[in-house]
């Protein structure tokens, strides 16, 4: 035990979801033929290039010790808007759609750092309310895309590569050099991890959680913006429940709820766990209720593995 | 030593009508807030307090409401329970599609008896193993809407014979000219409330969910304190699925979605802090009738049903900004 | 009678190779004291680098500290002293930002300054090493120590050599066994001291408060913080050291400030004084002890712990408690005495040895357990352990005897409140109401519902860990007179704590433990100051210090 002990908390270890991320490859590309191709590998990066670029900015989110329950509506109004407005300019809807994300990033970002309330409460308040003003804007309708060059480019490749896929690498490899090599990153750490001491070293507290709100709304609009090219529509309901993927994937991942600890690697390991799990079952032939039922399991047998390891049991209280 | 400064307990003497008034303003924000609300409401619609519109209100306001007695119970234990809305799609499939199998009396008890398994799942879990309450019912949320969905085989279910089961007595039936929803939801409001005032247990949930660690160190047996909470919401949930299940008469396999959000904005407008430890079942009763009423009063006034979303989550936002006077003083008052 | 004195020179024998290898020219003294003098450092004279003057600072409720002077000047250690509660640890936040004083001014190098936070105060050169560590555990040391000024390069950048190079020079200086990469959660508590030092360095510091910094070190990491002090005060910095133990104060300061109840009593250079001059200074009047009140009739023996061991924290401790007696359990923080109390109260689980309570041995799977069989524990962290701080005063009182103001599971107010209005008026607790959230109390005050708590559960046994730590003086008489009188009225009382004078005060036997043993036992009323040093510090037994402290 204690050299498995080692092996997952050593300081070079590989993280443990790799390990799973390696175990279910394996398991699917003996369970179906198909998995191992070119095609297949390519188009598990571009299903979760969804969940995985707003898991992104989820990890910053969550390091800093908060949490966005608003992505999923955050990506629906971007979705909208990015399909709504291309009647009047291109570009413009694009830009409308990232501001957007961003904007209600701010929004909630504000909100926690000026009331120190549990971000929970506040973006479940978002949630709600930003998918209401979908509603709104959208009539509750859904939008086409008559502009064939944006729905295209969700189907565009470089060589045999997806763009879409190159887009979510290329983001994730950003935000880990951010997370890791950056003031930003680091204090983002500092924050989630002792807030008390970060503010008497001077961190700006605010400001750190404020850009990480922004880096999460505009992850998720992004992220509404390309699924809507992948799609040519939006639809007023796009992107429920992907609050909850996001979050399952990240904790997946091995970040902490409680802020302070976590990393981009992981992440792309849990959203990797996820996207290969649905697309070997799916492979496999097994309904899509399974999957659900099996997220749950390893969800909650991720928790338990995680407290069996870290606990000290003869030198804490029982409590 | 004798002249040494001895710390004085207590609040500030002086200005306590005008500091009183402004605490409980403050405190009380919520219900000032919900009457002004009432008065705009029917200023713009005549029908708005009618004595049949309110009661419409209060009867679709039951089924969030009674599950949020449940989640507020465990709130004030110190945890949070994402996994009702899944619960209620299950519990409701459940005891729909048993009801013409089984026949409704065991398809109720066989309902209730999984669903507070269900529960005790939640509970085990978290009040046991000690995992951490979020991501252990999000991991359920997702697990039971996969079980629902696996037992359904996606389809939907429903009743065949609608007319002639006395099942339709809870979602449907008046008893002394109330409708049952509402008695369901107004017995367990004022059942709970009283365990979770008046009653050795409910004393020590409010202990377990201010203070875990003192809670154990008072001989407080948290674990099964916890793991009853969630018995407490799995029970609320099973009751508001045979309301849904006995009005609907069917079930679509996701009917319960998003009802964890909806209750916890209920609770949350009703002024229980997340943190646990405090909070009342009355304030989840405003809550949640605030919620009714915002939605009745915007669908009477010609406004779409989603506005109403909007309208909440404006509300939550000024809620949380009049809490921050309240806790600004406190943070004072408690420094040490 | 100069107990610590002694003790410390012993102390310093054993750590002779040390202190001579590492000290260069303000050595001697320490040597001279390590070889049996009691020489002691002389004041320095010098204009001071620092002074507060007239600092006033309320908190609601409470006047923290009252017109309270005091200066530091270079090269010196000034040391800090008063009982818990007296506002060391307030007046060293509003020096270093933490707090902002109603009244007074703070004169560093001549100059006025009015500092609004931490990193204001750590850049002007006043630097606090924080008694609770203030550390990321999941960074490393490196980054731990520049916390909140990481080097940069242009684009928000970390430069991580500069950042490495640096962080090697400040270890270097402080001569530690750990890297600039390690995790600081994976280091031990003194090592995580180091880094919060590691930190004061980081702006060339002016003054450095050390505020109780030797509480959690074991005795061969001491040395090591005396060179870093050291080395500080030859470089000119101004050193604040804050402690309760007399011989660390004796040995590293110049000199002495007193503090008391919030109020400033005095400055003495410490080669002019003595302990008992400094203890008079600190509580208002010599030691006196009422040997007499004592209770002095004994039952039968109510608990007996035979061979208790609970794995790395405590081994084979045994004693006994009888009804109707006051054992006092002595030690110094992490030797292990809370964790026996635990352990008796069932929340650890022993790895050896038994529990005899009342004649039946008892093996508790739960404080719940514990609590039905009448075991009481006022554990040490009231805050933390004893109080629901958002509850009121009389559902604070009534938590661990619910059952008893219940029927059926429904709660009898009156009874309740009979239960508070008992306890209210016979500890004359200072509350406007029941309704009173305890949070609002002073630590006197929510002491007094903790006990009340536990004497309305009639427990067989009544253990209260640390019973007056951080409360005022006037509390801290009531409690003791109270602990007595229930002695007498037939109660088995275990006290721990590490205050010399309230165990010699309310014990009839006092248990002594250093390092999860029991050193030795002792008649409470014939002990020496000095046996009892001894038996704590570890030089009275044979057995060897173990590797690891609880």
């Amino acid at each position: 035990m204690t050299s498995l002990k080692g092996f997952f908390r050593g300081k070079t270890s590989i993280q443990p979801i790799w390990i799973f991320v390696i175990a279910i490859f394996i398991f699917f590309s003996f369970m179906s033929e198909y998995f191992l191709s070119l095609g297949n590998i390519t188009n598990i990066l571009v299903q979760t290039s969804t969940i995985g670029l707003i898991a992104l900015g989820m990890t910053l989110v969550m390091i800093n010790g908060n949490i966005d329950l608003s992505v999923g509506a955050t990506l629906g109004l971007a979705a909208s808007l990015a399909v709504g407005l291309q009647e009047i300019s291109m570009t413009l809807a694009i830009l409308a759609a990232l501001g957007s994300g961003m904007l209600l990033g701010a929004i909630n970002g504000l909100i926690v750092w000026k009331t120190g309330v549990n971000a929970f409460i506040v973006t479940l308040g978002a949630m709600l309310g930003v998918r209401g003003l979908i509603f709104l804007y959208t009539g509750e309708e859904s939008f086409y895309s008559m502009n064939f060059a944006f729905s295209d480019f969700g189907a565009s490749t470089i060589g045999p590569i997806p763009v879409l896929a190159i887009i979510f690498l290329l983001c994730t490899l950003v935000m880990h050099l951010v997370l890791t090599r950056t003031g930003h990153g680091r204090n983002t750490f500092a924050v989630g991890g002792n807030p008390e001491a970060s503010i008497d070293a001077g961190i700006r507290l605010g400001r750190h959680m404020m850009i990480n709100f922004i880096i999460v709304g505009f992850f998720a609009a992004l992220a509404g913006v390309l699924l809507a090219s992948q799609m040519g529509a939006a639809t007023p309901n796009l992107g429920r429940d992907y609050e909850l993927w996001t979050i399952t994937a990240v904790v997946l991942g091995g970040t902490k709820l409680t802020g302070g600890f976590g990393s981009i690697t992981g992440t792309l390991g849990g959203v990797l766990a996820i996207g290969i799990l649905r697309n070997g079952m799916n492979l496999m032939q097994v309904p899509a209720f399974y999957v659900l039922v099996i997220l749950g399991a390893i969800l909650i047998s991720v928790l338990i593995i995680d407290k069996k390891l870290n606990a000290p049991s003869t030198k804490e209280v029982r409590i | 030593m004798a002249s040494a400064e001895q710390p004085k307990p207590g609040l500030p003497t002086g200005k306590l009508n005008k500091a009183g008034l402004m605490s409980f303003l403050s405190a009380q924000g919520i219900l000032v807030f919900f009457l002004l609300g009432m008065i705009v409401f029917s200023f713009f619609s005549e029908q708005f307090l009618s004595q049949s519109n309110i009661m419409t209100v209060v009867r679709q306001a039951s089924i969030i409401g009674i599950i949020a007695v449940g989640v507020t119970v465990v709130i004030i234990g110190g945890n949070l329970d994402l996994s009702v809305g899944s619960m209620l799609s299950f519990s409701t499939v459940l005891v729909v599609d048993l009801h013409d199998k089984i026949g409704p009396t065991n398809a109720i008890l066989l309902m209730f008896a999984l669903t507070l398994m269900i529960g005790a799942v939640n509970g085990f879990l978290i009040g046991f193993l000690r995992l951490n309450s979020l991501i252990v019912t999000l991991a359920m949320l997702s697990a039971i809407q996969g079980l629902v969905l696996i037992y359904s085989g996606g389809q939907n279910v429903d009743i065949a014979n609608q007319e002639g089961t006395w099942f339709a007595f809870f979602g449907r039936g008046y008893l002394g000219g109330i409708a049952v929803p509402i008695l369901i939801f107004g017995l367990l409001a004022i059942l709970v409330q009283i365990v979770m005032s008046r009653t050795g247990y409910g004393r020590r949930i409010f202990a377990v969910g201010g203070n875990p660690m003192a809670a154990v160190y008072s001989g407080i047996r948290k674990n099964w304190c916890v793991f009853s909470t969630y018995l407490i919401s799995a029970f609320c949930v099973a009751c508001a699925a045979l309301v849904l299940g006995s009005r609907v008469m069917g079930s679509q396999n996701n009917v319960g979605q998003g009802y964890e959000l909806l209750v916890l904005a209920g609770i949350i407008l009703g002024g229980t802090s997340l943190l646990g430890g405090a909070g009342s079942i009355w304030k989840t009763v405003i809550g949640v009738l605030i919620l009714g009423f915002i939605q009745n009063g915007l669908l009477l006034m010609g406004y779409p049903y989603y506005t109403q979303w909007i309208v909440t989550w404006v509300i939550i936002i000024l809620a949380v900004w009049l809490d921050l006077a309240n806790k600004r003083k406190r943070l004072l008052t408690t420094h040490s | 009678m100069n107990p610590s004195q002694e003790n410390h020179s012993q102390d310093s024998h054993s750590q002779d190779s040390h202190s001579q290898d590492s000290h260069s020219q303000d050595s001697h003294s320490q040597d001279n004291l390590a070889h049996g003098g009691a020489q002691k450092r002389q004041p320095i004279d010098a204009q001071p680098v620092l002074q507060l003057k007239g600092i006033t600072k309320r908190f609601p409720g409470v006047v923290a500290l009252n017109n309270v002077d005091f200066d530091v000047r270079p090269g010196e250690v000034h040391a800090l002293l008063g009982e818990n509660g007296a506002g060391k640890s307030t007046l060293m936040k509003v020096l270093a930002g933490k707090h902002q004083a109603n009244e007074g001014k703070i004169i560093l190098g001549g100059e006025e300054m009015a500092f609004e936070n931490p990193k204001h105060a750590k850049r002007a050169g006043v630097v606090l090493i924080h008694q609770e560590q203030s550390l990321v555990s999941e960074m490393t040391v490196a980054e731990n120590i520049f916390l909140g000024s990481l080097p940069k390069k242009p684009g928000n950048r970390v430069d991580w050599r500069k950042l490495r190079e640096d962080t090697e020079k400040i270890l270097a200086t402080l001569k530690c066994g750990f890297q600039h990469d390690d995790l600081v959660g994976s280091l031990s508590i003194a090592k995580k001291q180091m880094v919060e030092i590691g930190r004061a360095l980081v702006f060339t510091p002016r003054v450095v408060v050390f505020d109780e910094p030797t509480a959690s070190l074991t005795d061969h990491e001491k040395p090591v913080l005396y060179d870093v002090i050291d080395s500080l005060c030859q470089q000119g910095v101004g050193i604040v050291y804050i402690s309760h133990r007399m011989d660390e104060i004796f040995h590293l300061s110049h000199r002495i400030s007193v503090l008391r109840d919030g109020e400033y009593t005095g400055t003495v250079n410490t080669a002019d004084t003595n302990e008992d001059e400094v203890t008079r200074m600190m509580i208002g009047r010599s030691l006196e002890l009422d040997h007499a009140s004592k209770p002095g009739e004994f039952g039968e023996t109510m608990l007996e712990v035979r061979n208790l061991s609970v794995k790395r924290v405590f081994e084979d401790v045994s004693f006994n408690v009888r009804k109707g007696e006051i054992v006092g359990m002595y030690g110094l923080v992490g030797a292990g005495r809370s964790e026996v109390a635990e352990t008796i109260f069932g929340l650890r689980t022993p790895s050896a040895g038994e529990v005899v309570l009342d004649g039946e041995v008892v093996q508790f799977r739960s404080a719940h357990d514990a609590v039905v069989s009448g075991v009481a524990l006022v554990p040490e962290d009231r805050k933390d352990q004893g109080l629901i701080l958002g509850m009121n005063c009389r559902d604070n009182m009534t938590l661990a005897s619910l059952s008893g103001v219940s029927s059926m599971g429904f709660m009898k107010s009156g009874e309740e409140r009979a239960v508070y209005d008992k306890y209210h008026q016979a500890m004359k607790i200072k509350t406007p109401s029941w309704r009173q959230k305890v949070g609002n109390l002073s630590g006197g005050n929510q002491q007094k519902i903790v006990i009340g708590k536990w004497l309305n559960t009639h427990p067989k046994l009544l253990i209260l860990d640390e019973p007056t730590r951080g409360i005022d003086v006037g509390s801290k008489s009531e409690i003791h007179t109270l602990v007595k009188d229930l002695a007498k009225s037939g109660y088995a009382v275990l006290v721990i704590s590490s205050e010399m004078p309230e165990v010699l005060g309310l014990s009839n036997r006092i248990i002594a433990m250093y390092d999860g043993r029991v050193t030795a036992e002792f008649d409470g009323d014939s002990v020496s100051e000095d046996e009892l040093v001894q038996a704590i510090t570890g030089m009275a037994g044979s057995s060897p210090p173990k590797a690891q402290a609880g």
